[in-house]
């Protein structure tokens, strides 16, 4: 059941490239690094939302490389929040208005609350604040989760969002260990997805696909309440490429089916872009070892590490519920009782 | 036949009430139209929350109430709120306030008018409800103003003269009130419950001006500084708390006035001292069974008496130098350690030492660890720190061998 909301109800889908305010609202200023795709979601991010925003960030590269003090790139009021605290960052802004407003100290408007944090801030260290406000279904606030899968800010160190066997600061690879890290990506938007019912829009994203991300942000803002948008981010300085990669690293990650583009709207999910076409088995699944090799952090990569991680993501499209969003199936003698019929996805999307 | 009653309002009469110290705080709550606040459980600070709770849930006043995931959101939550102009209220006790501590150390960076309060209760490991001072006392060098009721009618009024003296433009600095953990968050006391109409024109409306995080005012909050600035800003945020001296001597005086109560001196409390050749000084509750202590003494014929330091930080060092060099010798009542600090005495006697260096004919003081973990000071211990001070006070005083623990059991 849908809850009552207050969305802003002024932010039509965009639609297509030539729909895109032209008006920046992060402009320069910043210290981002060359093919920051982060850089480049906050520029949506805010384009999306428009200047009536209010914007959260949590300490991570967004914080540390785009506001140094006097060279601010926000247009929108800007504030710091701590690393764990997007979540709370959201909330107490969004409750601050409310009240202001409810008792007429403020004048009662539309105004969009977003809080940001990085895969570090928010999957790890903070993942328990965003879960209390995605509960709190008074309180309109989005919380933005920039996934460039390290602590890419404090040296590339690894987080609960790096992929499995990546080289960072903390798992190096060396003579007697070829791989340091070997724990799966933590399935952080289909937890936020599956562990808050009320929240009545919870998506992945990557601004590899711009206006389907800018749609993905105004159509939370719209709807209003807690919501949540976790944006895989290629990184050049964490990943190990050429900045000039960084699209096509994004168009990657999403057509070998490691980041599934997906929305949740009032409980419904629907797969989106590339992914849609993928399990509509129009587009087959590109080889994992295609998204692999264009990156240093997984050079040192044996054969058997490449079919671990083929193997774990065709797992996923061939196992899982709904692919990307739900890591476990029903049992066979269930499936009637439940009304879940599996249809088999792998036929359809077996690596090309 | 229905009698018509026309119930007068009550906040247009000033009332009494039985109250303890944390539902005083929630009636300062209502009477400062606080926007908005944040609730995690820990004892004993709770007791204010579950009041605040009551009084929203039977009409009495529109407060946002959040319960937060933890101390640190909790913390955070009420920063967020205040940074867009809402006037907010939250606590903590022991641990609780420590796993805030992130959240409580920039707020007083960002210059937010946050208000606490810390029913002071001892920290882990090994686990204890009663009180002791460690957990507000962690706050004392960030830039949190701290003072310490001793009253349940002290923790009202000092609840409103936080809002006012912390949302001052001149100031812009979190208060943090210390209530001692159950003699004063439990205890049940008759409060004077103001009228709104004298609140409201003690307390003015909170308007956080230029600093105002709203779209109309698209300001950047907290961007990175780095060496370039930051000691220019550490300095700034050193002045405010110079400057809160004076705002809370302001608002002492002009809560006196439409009030009538809260003492000759805005940072201290002086009971029985006129003639007194020794004094003891502290914080908190500690003050009631030494009042009694000091009056059988007293009954003896000693010259001794007591001094009750009301607000911590800013540290009115003028007005207790004035005080206490009058005095042959000072015994400082600790509810709290500092481990390994000069001749091991607690946070107060190493304060109070540092304040009375520079007076030349300096009082010798004497430093007491006394009832940590909730004990209570019973007459027998107030007895033993007279002797220790008198003792020190003619003389008996080796360097070493004056900070005492007292009530230990071996």
């Amino acid at each position: 059941m849908a809850v009552e909301t207050h969305g802003t109800g002024t932010l039509p889908q965009i639609k297509g490239v030539k729909d895109v305010p032209y008006d920046e609202l992060f402009v320069s200023g910043h210290r981002t690094c060359q093919g920051c795709e982060s850089a480049l979601v906050m520029r949506h991010m805010v384009k999306a939302s428009g200047p009536r925003t209010i914007v959260l960030g949590s300490t991570g590269c967004m914080y540390v490389a785009n506001t140094t003090y006097y060279t601010t790139p926000w247009v929108v009021p800007w504030m710091h929040t701590q690393l764990g605290a997007s979540g709370s960052a959201a909330l107490g802004t969004a409750a601050g208005l409310k009240v202001l407003m409810r008792k007429g100290k403020i004048k009662d408007e539309k105004i969009n609350v977003i809080a940001f944090c990085g895969d570090g801030g928010g999957a790890d260290m903070g993942i328990g604040a965003i879960s209390a406000t995605l509960t709190h279904k008074d309180y309109n606030s989005l919380i933005l989760l920039y996934d460039n899968e390290s602590y890419a800010n404090t040296d590339i160190q690894l987080s609960s969002q790096t992929p499995y066997g990546a080289v960072t600061t903390f798992s190096p690879s060396g003579s007697a260990k070829r791989l340091m890290h070997t724990r799966w990506k933590k399935n952080m938007p289909g937890m936020m997805a599956a562990g808050h019912p009320e929240s009545r829009y919870i998506a992945a994203g990557c601004a590899a696909y711009a206006v389907d991300l800018m749609n993905k942000i105004r159509k939370a803002l719209e709807l209003g309440g807690p919501t949540f948008v976790h944006t895989l981010d290629p990184c050049p300085k964490g990943w190990d490429y050429h900045p000039q990669y960084s699209q096509e690293l994004g168009h990657l990650a999403v057509e070998t089916g490691i980041w599934p583009l997906y929305e949740v709207i009032d409980g419904v999910c629907n797969l989106t872009g590339p992914t849609r076409q993928i399990a509509e088995g129009r587009k087959k699944r590109k080889p994992v070892y295609e998204y692999l090799k264009r990156q240093g952090r997984f050079a040192h990569f044996a054969d058997e590490d490449v079919e671990h991680f083929q193997a774990t993501v065709d797992k996923m499209w061939t196992e899982w519920l709904i692919p990307g969003v739900i890591p476990f199936t029903v049992a066979q003698k269930d499936q009637t009782l439940l009304r879940i019929e599996k249809r088999p996805l792998h036929e359809e999307t077996k690596p090309a | 036949m229905a009698l018509e009653v026309r119930e007068k309002q009550p906040s247009d009469v000033e009332t009494e009430q039985l109250a303890t110290g944390c539902e005083a705080i929630a009636e300062a709550i209502r009477l400062a139209d606080v926007d908005v606040m944040a609730a995690y459980p820990i004892r004993p600070y709770d007791g204010v929350m579950q009041a605040a709770a009551k009084l929203i849930a039977n009409g009495k006043m529109d407060v946002e109430y959040i319960v937060a995931d933890g101390e640190h959101s909790q913390f955070e939550i009420v920063k967020h709120a205040c940074a867009v102009g809402s006037r907010v209220f939250v606590g903590s006790s022991g641990v609780g306030w420590f796993y805030a501590m992130e959240a409580i150390a920039v707020t007083a960076g960002l210059r937010l008018p946050v208000v606490a309060i810390c029913g002071n209760r001892a920290l882990d490991d090994p686990g204890a409800f009663g009180c002791e001072h460690n957990d507000a006392l962690a706050v004392r060098d960030l830039g949190w103003l701290l003072c310490w009721a001793e009253t349940a009618q002290e923790s009202l009024d000092f609840a409103l003269t936080a809002w006012r003296v912390g949302e001052d433009k001149r100031v812009s600095l979190p208060v943090a009130i210390g209530l001692d953990g159950a003699f004063l968050t439990h205890s049940q006391q008759i409060v004077k419950i103001p009228t709104q109409s004298a609140v409201n024109s003690f307390l003015p409306k909170f308007d956080l001006g230029d600093r105002l995080l709203h779209p109309d005012n698209p300001i950047t909050i907290a961007p990175q500084v780095d060496q370039d600035w930051l000691m220019e800003i550490r300095m700034q945020n050193d002045q405010a708390m110079r400057k809160a001296l004076e705002v809370i001597a302001e608002a002492h005086a002009d809560f006196k006035r439409l009030f009538g109560r809260g003492g000759e001196n805005p940072y201290l409390d002086e009971y029985m001292t006129d003639d007194a050749e020794v004094v003891f000084i502290g914080q908190g509750t500690l003050s009631l069974p030494m009042k009694v202590a000091i009056r059988k003494l007293r009954k003896e014929g000693h010259k001794v008496g007591l001094v009750r330091l009301k607000w911590f930080r800013p540290f009115a060092t003028a007005d207790v130098v004035k005080s206490l060099s009058r005095f042959k010798a000072v015994g400082v009542i600790d509810r709290d350690y500092s481990f390994g600090s000069p001749y091991y005495g607690g946070v107060l006697y190493n304060e109070i030492r540092s304040a009375m260096y520079s007076v030349e004919k300096r009082p010798t003081i004497v430093g007491f660890i006394a009832a940590l973990g909730g004990r209570e000071i019973e007459q027998p211990m107030a007895r033993e720190m007279f002797d220790k001070l008198t003792a020190a006070a003619s003389g008996g005083l080796k360097s070493g061998d004056i900070t005492h623990w007292i009530g230990v059991r071996n």
